[in-house]
């Protein structure tokens, strides 16, 4: 209100008003701010899959040239590098992709089978575990995962189950729980119950009810679920750094990238790594865009 | 699965029909722990019950050889490992970048987020595509994000040093170096170099997630308000301060609180980034150092136990301070 009274009076500076000069600054601004945005995160992704695409000696030789030339792109010589295994003189990333692979899949499914059950009964059914479930996710988000990683650690050396990918999947199943249940529990709170009841009416059972109306009403939704739960897992760093780092044959994409940057690698070569784990990422997230960022949204906006 | 739930659809029209809502809470109280059940197992498994024992190991001296015969059962509890890891000579040095690190990394990335929220407001021809490029830092693998930040300030062969070369500068190793002589007219702040660096990369990799909470409650704000300053003559820049900005509060104190719990628990980037060195070890990097460096799990569990501490005291002191303000 004091906004007005200060704006009321405002003399014409040569020849226009505060309001149109900034209402032009500010109009030229965007431009400016719509080019830096570009920049600063379109530079990053060509410059990584320019450099994987270009032989280390032209990156050493001119650092300032940032496209490789025709024939570096068409031999795809990094990618080869990268991919091929140790015996043959490669850096065996096709082991990392696959042990990545079984990782991330066995934990989506394990997750999102988990946490639509618990969420279903979070959303839908009265029982005495309830309230502590909605207190228990948020204590989890608080919780720093290097404190986790220390007890886990102890845990699976003791087990003997460090250097596995099944205690490494116990672990990523376990992290990913609570965000999927979160998400997946205010989905379900937004179908009309009315629906289920008609069902229950009609003499189906609950689990039924859970397959038949709730589960395919909630497509989209667990889709998302999904897909958020293989990126962590797709993503995840320090647990596999903790629990695969003494068996290379366990390793990773991300553990692959970081263990291998020494002066005996090319940087171009791990460039070529770096996009392989990146390429089905982004893939993924754009195909799925509208879903993941509802999903990301509609969990922070409520609190 | 299909024979059992038949025979449960079955069950109740056989029951007598006084007592069946009685039973059929109770049938369904007991489904809802069932349903619950193995997901609450799993993660009282391996993440409650790890976060309790990390209390009880930060009072134990435990060393990583001598794990597969030590007793865990053996309360012989002292505090000697609390000693040893704040004795340390960089402990306190390291609370300090802790904080610096959480305080610019989340004050940063959601100023950037509201300018680029801003920014893609309204309507421009490639939106779309603008709105999805700024998603990338975020999505993209830690990992590649931290070594594509690396190569590019290579001090060597990163285009970074490149183009600095080309202004005339010399080159700089913007992640190896602790701090930046600089000479202002006689003041020299010497700015702590590789540190700034984490911080901005931590700016440029989660602005998107702030920019997505802000767009979605920008475009959420009622036009009426705006409109209604714009008839009264206000400007741009004070639409902005005193209509807008204000129904932002509630997003962008969730959003803060967020991001310094992220942050101040953060551990990939700092140690993708620089390992820890040139003075930019957090306290999250000291612990893992304490576990793999020094082998001292017993060290390591204290450290991480006064990190979760820390943290816990600045969230009672935020929501006692909210709190008040709230009801005042």
């Amino acid at each position: 209100m004091a906004v007005a009274q200060q704006t009321a009076p405002v003399t014409p500076k040569r020849g226009i008003t505060r309001a149109e000069f900034e209402e032009r600054l500010f109009g030229t601004l965007k431009w400016v701010s719509i080019v830096f945005f570009v920049v600063i995160t379109a530079f990053p992704l060509f410059y990584m899959i320019s450099l994987s695409f270009m032989p280390i000696q032209q990156l050493l030789q001119d650092p300032g040239r940032f496209l490789p030339s025709w024939d570096s792109i068409t031999s795809f010589e990094s990618y080869k590098d990268v991919l091929r295994p140790q015996s043959e003189g490669g850096q065996g990333f096709w082991r990392f992709v696959r042990n990545t692979l079984i990782l991330s899949l066995a934990t989506t499914f394990l997750t999102t089978t988990l946490a639509i059950f618990a969420a279903y009964a979070a959303a839908r059914l009265e029982f005495r575990l309830k309230k502590v479930i909605s207190w228990g996710i948020l204590v989890v988000y608080l919780f720093p995962a290097v404190v986790i990683a220390i007890p886990l650690f102890v845990m699976f050396t003791r087990l003997q189950l460090r250097n596995s990918l099944i205690g490494l999947t116990i672990v990523y199943v376990a992290s990913t729980i609570p965000v999927a249940l979160y998400m997946l529990r205010s989905y379900f709170l937004t179908i009309p119950p009315e629906l289920e009841e008609a069902g229950l009416i009609d003499g189906l059972s609950r689990f039924g009810v859970i397959r038949r109306i709730t589960l395919p009403l909630s497509a989209p939704a667990i889709a998302a679920v999904a897909l958020f739960v293989f990126m962590i897992a797709w993503n995840e760093f320090l647990f596999a750094l903790l629990f695969l780092v003494e068996d290379r044959g366990l390793w990773t994409l991300s553990l692959g990238v970081q263990q291998l940057d020494t002066q005996e690698v090319p940087k171009t070569v791990l460039m070529a790594g770096s996009v392989i784990i990146t390429i089905p990422v982004i893939a993924l997230f754009f195909a799925a865009e509208r879903f993941l960022t509802e999903g990301l949204t509609a969990g922070g906006v409520k609190g | 699965m299909t024979t059992t739930s038949a025979a449960t659809d079955t069950g109740p029209p056989a029951r007598p029909a006084s007592r069946r809502t009685g039973t059929l809470a109770r049938r369904e109280a007991r489904l809802g722990i069932l349903l619950v059940l193995p997901a609450v197992l799993v993660v009282f498994g391996l993440v409650i019950f790890p976060v309790l024992w990390n209390i009880s190991m930060s009072f134990q001296r435990i060393r990583l050889i001598e794990l597969r015969e030590f007793n865990f059962l053996d309360f012989d509890y002292t505090l000697a490992n609390f000693d040893r890891v704040m004795g340390v000579r960089d402990f306190w040095d390291n609370v300090r970048v802790t904080f610096i690190y959480t305080i610019g990394g989340t004050t940063l990335s959601i100023a950037m987020g509201m300018w680029a929220a801003l920014t893609v407001k309204s309507a421009f021809r490639g939106r779309a595509v603008v709105r999805g490029l700024m998603l990338f830092p975020y999505v993209a693998p830690i990992i590649a994000a931290a070594f594509v930040w690396r190569v590019m300030l290579n001090p060597t062969f990163g285009i970074a040093n490149e183009w600095l070369d080309a202004v005339g500068f010399q080159p700089i190793d913007f992640l190896g170096r602790r701090d930046f002589e600089l000479n202002l007219f006689g003041w020299d702040p010497n700015p702590p170099l590789a540190l700034l660096t984490v911080i901005a990369f931590e700016a440029w990799r989660y602005f998107p997630f702030a920019f997505l909470f802000i767009l979605a409650r920008l475009q959420a704000l009622p036009a009426e308000l705006d409109e209604a300053a714009k008839v009264d003559g206000a400007t741009l820049s004070q639409r902005f301060f005193y209509v807008t900005l204000p129904q932002m509060r509630g997003v962008l104190s969730v959003l803060f609180l967020l991001r310094f719990i992220w942050t101040f628990n953060k551990f990939d980037d700092i140690f993708l980034l620089t390992g820890g060195g040139a003075g930019t070890k957090v306290i999250t990097v000291a612990v893992i150092d304490w576990l793999r460096g020094r082998f001292d799990v017993g060290a390591a569990a204290a450290l991480g136990l006064l990190l979760a501490a820390m943290l816990a005291v600045l969230l009672v002191i935020y929501f006692r301070w909210f709190y008040e303000e709230e009801t005042a």
